[in-house]
């Protein structure tokens, strides 16, 4: 994995010298609130509900044991004890004091890691597949041009001031795990006759005005890339309405003037953008990709693995749902979730940062990811160390055996952090998550993806989840609207709603309807949800949650 | 009156011929990038900053260096120290500020970020 040059390290300490010294300044007031405001948002620093928020940047979701060590000390030693990991692969620190930050940054840079760009109207922290490098399904690993990307980015003279923030995702596979359809720039590496190159969507984005994004350049080729990614936001810089933030997101000006008019700008764009560029791009990115060479698998037997798994009911039921197929023989790809039922989605404390440094370090050649469905990976494990591994987490709390199922919710922070939201989010995630624990029947329901946000920004992705769930504030009480058959990967869709919402104590209630309609209809367990939902529509759905007399007004209607 | 910062800090206004010349363009932050256009006669091009938030500027300076303009160029307005590097690595000369701007953002300040050559990505994407 990638790890910072001289250029890279000198960068993050000047840059830390500067944002120490914008805190010194708002201080003395030569900075007034709304100047400071941008500076910190760029440097990963929010104001919420009841404290300041660093967000620190896991560039495309990977990081080695001892930055996850590092992630663990500034949970310590500045917030209370743990920190939250987001669906842009980043995490939060929710209870920094503003006059600790500028160390908190100079922490990160021991290990090689920043803040920056991490918020504020500039290019975000550029995202990609969790299993990069990995997976068995990949045409190339995704980093090397993430990481070209985040050089690129990174204090971008021209795009520090956009209209509005900008998203970045990238994967190397057909299956998207990375999202990239819901993102401002989406980027899928494709080989077309043995080349290597860049297929481009733009225009996606949840929030309040979901879309999904629309192909620009089918194979840009990598000499292309930066120049191409320069002129679409350079196109959108000054072509983006500034009059009103909530329509500033390059979606909407994709929406306003059509994908037609935006290729032809863009085309015109790069023709000025190109020429700028000489090569040394090219070179610097075989440099970046030589730093992603694999690591060296190991010919090892797997017995170990089938013994347990022959013995262990517990360690099989988590293999069969946290583990997915590595492209080296005796290898998987092993995910750690923080969703034990009723517990923080996202949430890991610093002793279980250590717990899985450590575990990446023994046995997984030092690499973890962090997923956008806020969990952790292992990507590279041989089998053989699975026992050993699974009984570690077992006694940290971290084996919990669900992803991809029903309790693995992503959720957004809420009402209980922050500013923005209407409801909150969390604590409903933990009472589904507890109900359906309960219950036992998870792993009779199968792939089911609920996704939470507790206001219209989307933060929780719920117009991507095959159950969504969106809190709204209606006169003062919190109410629950239910979107069904939103979808997140290359077949990417956006739920639709089911009609009124619910009160909190109801949410609860009406997924058990909602799963109780789908295990009645379905064809069969190998039927998932989505797929039911699809071949079905909304309306055994819709009896099940409002009966019948509903189903007769809508029909009237 | 207003101030004028290059690297070598504050200094007067010396361009002396006014905006109301042929050989000088006062751009606004939303000029049409289709209309951005000079001749050779140009000497002096002016872009507005309305507010420090608009970044509109930065890109109209980047393709006016782009189409070949090798005259002066200069930010004016709302431009804070800590965009000077912003500015001077999109192709501007120096910026423009009010007196009220110098007072509170002192020269130091600005000079603070006369290093922009320096822990630059940008160099390194274009060799």
């Amino acid at each position: 994995m990638y790890s910072y040059t001289e250029f890279d390290t000198a960068f993050v300490a000047e840059r830390n010298r500067q944002f120490r010294q914008q805190v010194e300044r708002r201080i003395s007031g030569a900075l007034t609130e709304d100047e400071f405001k941008p500076l910190r948002l760029m440097n990963g620093l929010y104001l919420q509900l009841h404290a300041y928020m660093l967000r620190v940047a896991i560039p495309y979701g990977t990081l080695n044991g001892a930055q996850m060590d590092q992630l663990a000390l500034l949970a310590e030693k500045w917030d209370k004890g743990y920190g939250h990991f987001t669906t842009r692969q980043n995490i939060q620190y929710n209870w920094p004091e503003l006059r600790d930050v500028p160390d908190m940054l100079d922490a990160l840079a021991e290990v090689g890691m920043h803040a920056i760009q991490t918020s504020g109207n500039t290019i975000r922290n550029v995202t990609a597949d969790h299993f990069a490098g990995a997976a068995a399904d990949e045409v190339a690993d995704p980093r090397p041009v993430a990481e070209l990307l985040r050089q690129w980015s990174t204090d971008h003279p021209e795009f520090q001031f956009l209209p509005r923030k900008f998203k970045i995702a990238v994967t190397g596979a057909e299956n998207d795990r990375a999202v990239i359809k819901a993102h401002d720039i989406g980027i899928q590496v494709v080989e077309h006759g043995g080349e290597i190159g860049y297929r481009v969507l733009v225009g996606g984005g949840l929030g309040r005005t979901p879309m999904i994004g629309k192909e620009l350049a089918p194979f840009v080729p990598q000499e292309d890339l930066l120049p191409y990614v320069e002129a679409v936001v350079s196109v959108w810089n000054l072509l983006g309405r500034r009059d009103n933030k909530y329509k500033a997101r390059i979606k909407i000006t994709v929406h306003e003037h059509g994908i037609d008019e935006i290729r032809e700008r863009v085309a015109s764009r790069f023709a000025e953008t190109k020429a700028a560029f000489n090569g040394a791009d090219l070179a610097l990115f075989d440099e970046i990709a030589a730093q992603f060479a694999p690591p060296a698998f190991r010919n090892a037997p797997t017995e170990a693995f089938d013994a347990a798994y022959e013995a262990d009911p517990v360690f099989r039921a988590w293999t069969d749902s946290n583990l997915t197929a590595h492209k080296a023989g005796g290898y998987a790809i092993a995910q750690i979730s923080l969703k034990a039922h009723g517990e923080t989605p996202g949430d890991a404390t610093a002793e279980q940062m250590r717990v899985m440094a450590d575990l990446a370090r023994r046995f997984g050649h030092d690499e973890l990811r962090i997923t956008h469905e806020q969990n952790v990976v292992l990507p590279h494990v041989h089998k053989s160390d699975l026992p050993q591994i699974h009984k570690i987490l077992k006694a940290h709390g971290l084996a919990t055996a669900n992803i991809g199922m029903i309790s693995d919710i992503i959720a957004c922070p809420g009402m209980d952090y922050c500013a923005l939201a209407t409801a909150r989010s969390i604590p409903i995630a933990q009472e589904i998550a507890t109900r359906f624990d309960e219950l036992k029947i998870e792993n009779e329901i199968g792939e089911l993806k609920i996704k939470i946000s507790g206001c219209i920004n989307a933060c929780g992705h719920h117009h991507v989840g095959h159950i969504g769930i969106l809190g709204l504030d209606r006169a003062g009480v919190e109410n629950y609207q239910i979107t069904l058959g939103g979808d997140a990967t290359e077949t990417a869709s956006l739920g639709e709603r089911t009609g009124p919402g619910f009160p909190a104590e109801e949410v609860v209630p009406a997924i058990e309807r909602i799963v109780g309609a789908y295990m009645d209809h379905r064809e069969g367990p190998e039927e998932s949800f989505l797929q039911t939902y699809r071949r079905l529509g909304m309306a055994p759905f819709k009896l099940a949650l409002y009966g019948e007399d509903t189903g007769k007004r809508s029909r009237a209607a | 009156m207003s101030i004028i910062v290059t690297d070598a800090g504050f200094a007067p206004d010396d361009w002396s011929a006014g905006f109301e010349t042929e050989t000088a363009l006062d751009l606004p932050s939303d000029t049409d990038p289709e209309a951005l256009e000079f001749d050779a006669d140009t000497q002096m091009i002016r872009v507005d900053f309305p507010s420090f938030a608009d970044g509109r500027g930065f890109t109209l300076a980047r393709l006016l260096r782009l189409r070949g303009y090798k005259g002066r160029l200069r930010a004016k307005g709302h431009v804070i120290s800590d965009q000077y590097a912003m500015a001077r690595r999109s192709g501007f000369d120096e910026v423009e500020i009010s007196d009220e701007l110098a007072a509170r953002q002192p020269e130091a300040e600005w000079l603070f970020r006369s290093n922009w050559q320096q822990h630059d990505y940008q160099s390194r994407m274009r060799g």
